[in-house]
């Protein structure tokens, strides 16, 4: 039985702006449902984020929204988290808002460890602006800004997280919305920087351009191309409390729980020092 | 009670935010600002506040916006190159309408520029640096116990008018050292942690519903209030429209918000305009500025001072004002003609504007300004009393 998660939404500000096909709206969804389970109090729930289609889903959920500037919704969420410890504060990104402009926010985020849960829709392409690349454009894949297909390298969000210290990495896709919402679910109870990548899908700027065709074809052809990680999404295997269930590893990329640990959270830090008056 | 130290204007300025309820504060460093971090790292911590040294200023910003937007009165410090970087964020809290207090101590630029000789070339940008149009309140101290005062000033106004603050000072305010009171540190452990007072909602909270001109009170996150906050033009509600009625009704009232003299006490200093020439000047040019203006009286040369405490809005009642009934003003200031081409607009030909204007890193002398006050004065032909020439 799937929950109910009309009450988190904005109904009244619909319809969105997303297009049909898109999977960003998967993604809302299974962050809304591991919420619900959570308990977490509507008032009690900030949702921040920057610039571009994934971020305006803000805009949709009933909760207190900030909507910022283009990639720097981490820093706007680091103030907002050490002035209200209390909150649960969801950060909402894109593959270009979080890893190009803002990748500098990001790493030092995750750093710090503060204890935010960042959810990065990775759709390899700018949507927003008409479907230039993004740095997880793959080489070859075709864009607006890349007609004869792309010339660089893409990297791995995860691993930039993981070795700049965050203590909670995960990567799951659209395709598999029930495997993501047990994510998200372990990602918004870790208390430290929780950094949650998902592969989802844009019909219009991608697919269109690369001749995969819409919504439908490119979440099956998710399947497709990870086979081996649908096998493991069927199993459950990726949820691994203890961290021991090895990852599954196609196309470079590695889905799953990737990574934890345990390190001092930034908010307790601040906080503890402050109220011992400043001493050591 | 506030004890007299021999302090500089950035520890003063420090003291000014926490005195003032600040408790929250990012930044990055850059000289010739950060003393200020390193103050508010040391007495944050203190007063049930939290400091934090972000990755850029661009991010310090950010997290004065987040913080302010959860209750805490915020502020960052920067110069020059940062200043530059922080505009976005300037703009996004202009409109937003989130208060913080942003704190740019001047060194001479462009670009990396002369680190870290004073100057005063980031006026226009106070005003103009962020896309778009939106309404500025810059404050300009000339002096230590002035930095105190005009920076707790500042988290009062940024309240009020639910708008980023600039204090604007210049390297040698930042780093001069003169008596100022200033409040034991013990008496601000006492008063601990603050948040600013949410106002209570009875029904649905309009973030952006005007009265009188000014935006309601924030209501901080956390506090059982559910509202939208973007930095897309958005109607009274707090989310996007693309309404052009609203759109322009919306920017309209942004523009107009803060008056020209956003409080009382911030009014220029007025010191012997009653006749002939007037010296414009700010920060520390108002101190050599005033020392010319008391040396020329001394030599017979009828002139007088006017300092804006609040740079932008600019004093244009008062400048027209004078403007009916001087014959000159002599604007000096350590940039190529910033604010004199302001005080040119209001002035509007009326009388004549003399530009003194100084970029080689060190402050202007009483003697420069005395020149053009003595020059301007023979051309008027009225500047000079009794035929006496300096």
């Amino acid at each position: 039985m799937i929950a109910d998660v009309r009450g988190y939404l904005r109904e009244a500000r619909m319809p969105h702006i997303l297009c049909p096909g898109c999977g960003h709206g998967i993604v809302l969804g299974a962050l809304l449902r591991a919420v619900h389970a959570l308990q977490v109090p509507q008032d009690r729930l900030a949702v921040v984020a920057g610039i571009g289609c994934s971020s305006r889903l803000a805009g949709y959920v009933d909760a207190c929204t900030l909507h910022t500037t283009h990639g720097r919704a981490l820093a706007f969420a680091t103030g907002l988290k050490l002035a209200r410890p209390e909150l649960t504060v969801v950060v909402l990104t894109g593959d270009g808002d979080g890893l190009s402009i803002g990748g500098n926010h990001l790493i030092h985020a995750a750093r710090r460890n503060v204890d935010l849960t960042c959810v990065l829709f990775n759709n390899a392409v700018y949507g927003m602006t008409g479907g230039q690349v993004a740095p997880t454009t793959q080489p070859g894949w075709l864009a607006s800004t890349a007609p004869y297909g792309h010339r660089e390298p893409a990297f791995d969000g995860c691993a930039l997280v993981q070795g700049a210290g965050g203590t909670f990495v995960a990567r799951g896709m659209a395709y598999d919305p029930l495997g993501l919402e047990e994510i998200f679910r372990e990602a918004l109870r870790h208390p430290g920087f929780s950094y949650v990548e998902v592969l989802t899908d844009c019909p219009v700027y991608f697919g269109r351009y690369n001749r995969l065709g819409e919504g439908p074809e490119l979440l099956w052809s998710q399947k497709a191309r990870f086979t081996e990680v649908g096998q493991m999404l069927v199993q459950k295997r990726f949820v691994s409390p203890d961290g021991t269930a090895p990852p599954g590893r196609v196309d470079g990329l590695q889905f799953g729980i990737l990574h934890r640990a345990q390190r001092p959270e930034f908010t307790r830090v601040c906080w503890g020092r402050a109220a011992r008056g400043g001493g050591e | 009670m506030a004890k007299l130290r021999l302090v500089r204007g950035n520890t003063a300025c420090a003291y000014g935010a926490v005195s003032a309820g600040c408790r929250f504060y990012a930044g990055y460093p850059i000289t010739p600002s950060s003393e200020v971090a390193e103050e508010m790292a040391r007495l944050l911590p203190r007063v049930g506040g939290v400091f934090v040294q972000m990755e850029d200023e661009m991010a310090s910003l950010a997290a004065c916006i987040g913080a302010s937007l959860g209750g805490l009165r915020a502020m960052t410090a920067t110069s020059g190159p940062g200043f530059t970087l922080m505009q976005e964020h300037l703009g996004y809290a202009a409109l937003a309408e989130i208060p913080c207090v942003v704190v740019d101590v001047m060194r001479l630029g462009p670009s990396t520029g002369f680190p870290t000789a004073p100057a005063q070339g980031d006026v226009c940008q106070a005003r103009w640096g962020s896309h778009g149009d939106y309404p500025a309140l810059v404050l300009s101290p000339a002096g230590v116990q002035e930095v105190f005062d005009l920076t707790a000033r500042a988290f009062e106004l940024a309240d009020r008018y639910r708008t980023p603050v600039v204090v604007l000072y210049d390297e040698v305010v930042g780093h001069m050292m003169e008596p100022a009171a200033l409040p034991p540190v013990g008496e601000l452990e006492q008063a601990g942690t603050w948040r600013r007072p949410s106002p209570p909602v009875r029904a649905r909270y309009l973030p952006y519903a005007y009265t009188d001109g000014t935006p309601p009170p924030l209501v901080s996150f956390g506090e059982g209030v559910r509202y939208h906050v973007t930095g897309l033009i958005h109607d009274e509600t707090g989310f996007p429209t693309v309404d052009p009625a609203k759109v322009g009704e919306m920017l309209g009232k942004l523009n107009r918000k803060i008056p020209e003299v956003p409080a009382e006490g911030l009014e220029p200093e007025l010191y012997a305009t009653e006749d002939a020439e007037v010296v414009v000047a700010y920060g520390i040019t108002a101190r050599a500025a005033k020392a010319a203006v008391k040396q020329a009286r001394a030599s017979g040369l009828r002139a007088g001072l006017l300092r804006p405490r609040v740079l932008w809005p600019s004093p244009e009642r008062v400048l027209r004002e004078l403007a009916s009934r001087v014959q000159a003003f002599v604007v000096a200031e350590m940039n190529c003609g910033q604010w004199g081409r302001e005080v040119e607009r209001l002035v509007c030909r009326t009388a004549e504007v003399v530009p003194v204007n100084q970029v080689d890193g060190t402050p202007l002398a009483p003697e420069a300004i005395l020149q053009a006050v003595a020059e301007a004065g023979g051309r008027t032909g009225c500047g000079v009393a009794a035929g006496r020439t300096a």
